[in-house]
């Protein structure tokens, strides 16, 4: 979306460290520490507001601020953690001698993206960091809503405990609308595999071509297009071969909900055990598939197993010794 | 509640015009009849010239529409945006004048408090998911966008895709300039769906000259043919949108 990058927008927004951005409406006022990033729709600045650190994003079109600070204003609504995009603080207008600028503030998430974070931590938590998506996914469109732009700059990982979430919704959209901003990678239009509609199946679209990203970090164009080349490119990723299953119904439109995607990644894991990517390098990786003895993981995973199955166990003939006494107590009262 | 449409004319160049009408002033006549112009100038590995770009710029200004400069490869996703840029506009225009005539004076959505802003985007919001659009798409096909043509067609298949998703209608018409025959010829006749394009676009041939400027000319009266046609069919009222231009 860098190509709507507005020349006269980017210079009107480009404040230096230190400017101190004060509110027409609320007489806040906010120092900027420097620049965090700038998108289609503005520019994102680190600022200090009474010695917390908060997110101020500005544009001199004020359509994108409102259009997002109402995005922001309904999750605020939906209940539990905060986990669907940042919580908006202030909203207002800042008037330069340039002209006026409108800004929102919102909670700095601090953290590194989506691939930067699996490039440090290793490639061990593709699957629960996906797991988490998923959920606040589902959570999103339980609420009405489709992400839309969902991509892994958008993603942030904040922690410890290591915790994704999303940023910038400027692309978020009612369900059943058009979808307001997309990036072409990540668009199910663009592989030419449905449309531009804002539905649940558009945004799990977008997570299986994030687990494709994981395994070509520099992402790669059309050619053919379709479900061929991007079945293709999944087989040749040997980390992404056990996921093949989950991310073909995902690339397709299968999915009916972001909880069934989860299930199904979810299931895949504690069937296959195996075939969770090690944080190993690709050679181990593969020694120990040919050899599947002693790995310890596996072992550990099975171990819990038994221990549930033990437990279910107890479970039962509690419930059944509960059932019996109260079913004789019954008895007994009719009998009297 | 609004009954009104919105009309556009897409141009796609990639340089200068050179025969015929000022295009500039084209594009200010399809201003005045409530038609916003929006261009967007292709560049290959070539740069567009300072005269072209002057003058797309110049058409945009003139047109009320938004400009753009793009390589070849980001065509897809830059005709989709301007073109929802330049509705929004033309929203945010219609609903400022309505908030003008409740509020008096020059109050814009921008004088309002943020908070009260929040309502008056869902509004702007929920008008350019409905609301009738009309996208009229001009094409240079002279000689120095020939290859650039295939991209050219992906973009506006692209572009239909992404308009279909609202729930508003739409229509489109395609037309090329330099034509066979004409400055301007008809490619496509005004149609909901753009995909019936991928079997006329290869049979395109390109010419030397760039008329611009006729080229608008002749996409205006594309426009009143087709109101034309349409008060035949059924007395439609000058619709709202054609009213607060």
């Amino acid at each position: 979306m860098h190509v709507m990058m507005n020349h006269s927008l980017k210079s009107q927004c480009k404040v230096s460290p230190g400017t101190v951005i004060s509110g027409k409406w609320h007489g806040n006022k906010y120092s900027i520490i420097k620049e965090l990033g700038f998108g289609a729709n503005g520019v994102v600045y680190l600022a200090k507001y009474n010695d917390t650190q908060v997110a101020l994003k500005m544009s001199d079109n004020g359509m994108s601020i409102t259009s997002e600070v109402n995005v922001l204003k309904s999750f605020a609504k939906v209940q539990g953690p905060s986990s669907l995009g940042p919580s908006l603080l202030d909203v207002d207008d800042w008037q330069t001698n340039r002209g006026r600028i409108s800004f929102y503030v919102m909670e700095y998430i601090h953290g590194p993206d989506f691939l930067s974070f699996l490039q440090q931590k290793g490639k061990s938590w593709t699957t629960v960091l996906f797991l988490q998506l998923l959920n606040d996914l589902d959570n999103l469109h339980e609420n009405g809503w489709v992400f839309g732009d969902l991509k892994p700059e958008n993603l942030i990982v904040t922690g410890p405990p290591p915790k994704i979430r999303c940023i910038d919704v400027g692309g978020t959209t009612i369900q059943g609308r058009a979808i307001k901003e997309f990036t072409e990678f990540y668009d199910r239009g663009y592989w030419g595999l449905g449309g531009r509609k804002a539905e649940r199946s558009y945004d799990l679209f977008s997570v299986a071509m994030i687990m494709i990203n994981t395994a070509y970090p520099k992402r790669f164009t059309k050619t053919t297009g379709g479900i061929a080349q991007l079945r293709e490119a999944i087989r040749q990723k040997s980390e992404l071969i056990p996921f093949e299953k989950v991310m073909l119904n995902a690339l397709q439109g299968h999915y009916t909900s972001a909880k069934q995607m989860r299930t199904d990644l979810l299931s895949l894991l504690n069937d296959h055990p195996s075939s969770i990517p090690k944080q190993s390098p690709p050679k181990a990786y593969s020694t120990v598939q040919a050899k599947p003895s002693q790995g310890s993981p596996p072992i550990s995973r099975r171990h819990y197993r038994k221990k549930k199955k033990k437990s279910s166990w107890i479970e039962f003939f509690v419930i059944a010794a509960v059932l019996a006494v109260l079913y004789s107590g019954y008895i007994f009262l009719k009998l009297l | 509640m609004y009954t009104g449409k919105i009309r556009q004319i897409l141009l796609i160049t990639d340089g200068c015009s050179n025969q015929g009408d000022d295009p500039i002033a084209m594009a200010a006549l399809a201003r005045e009849q409530g038609i916003t112009v929006n261009v967007i100038g292709v560049m290959e590995h070539d740069v567009i010239d300072e005269k072209g770009m002057t003058e797309i710029d110049g058409i945009a200004m003139s047109g009320g529409g938004v400009s753009q400069i793009v390589y070849a490869q980001q065509l897809s996703q830059t005709v989709q945006m301007v073109t929802r840029k330049a509705m929004n506009q033309t929203i945010q225009g219609v609903v400022n004048r309505e908030l003008q005539q409740i509020l008096g004076r020059s109050q814009t959505m921008e004088d309002l408090p943020p908070e009260k802003r929040g309502e008056v985007m869902e509004v702007v919001d929920e008008l350019g998911e409905t609301v009738e659009l009309e996208v009229l798409i001009l094409v240079d096909t002279s000689a120095s966008m020939k290859h650039k043509l295939e991209t050219v067609k992906e973009a506006l298949l692209d572009l239909s895709l992404s308009l279909n998703a609202r729930t508003g209608e739409n229509q489109f018409s395609v037309y090329v300039f330099p034509g066979k025959k004409n400055d301007v010829e008809k490619l496509l006749d005004w149609t909901p769906k753009l995909q019936s394009l991928t079997s006329i676009f290869s049979q395109l041939s390109t010419g030397g000259i760039t008329p611009t400027g006729p080229a608008i000319r002749t996409a205006l009266s594309a426009f009143s043919q087709k109101r034309s046609l349409r008060s035949l069919l059924a007395r439609d009222d000058e619709s709202f949108f054609e009213e607060s231009m």
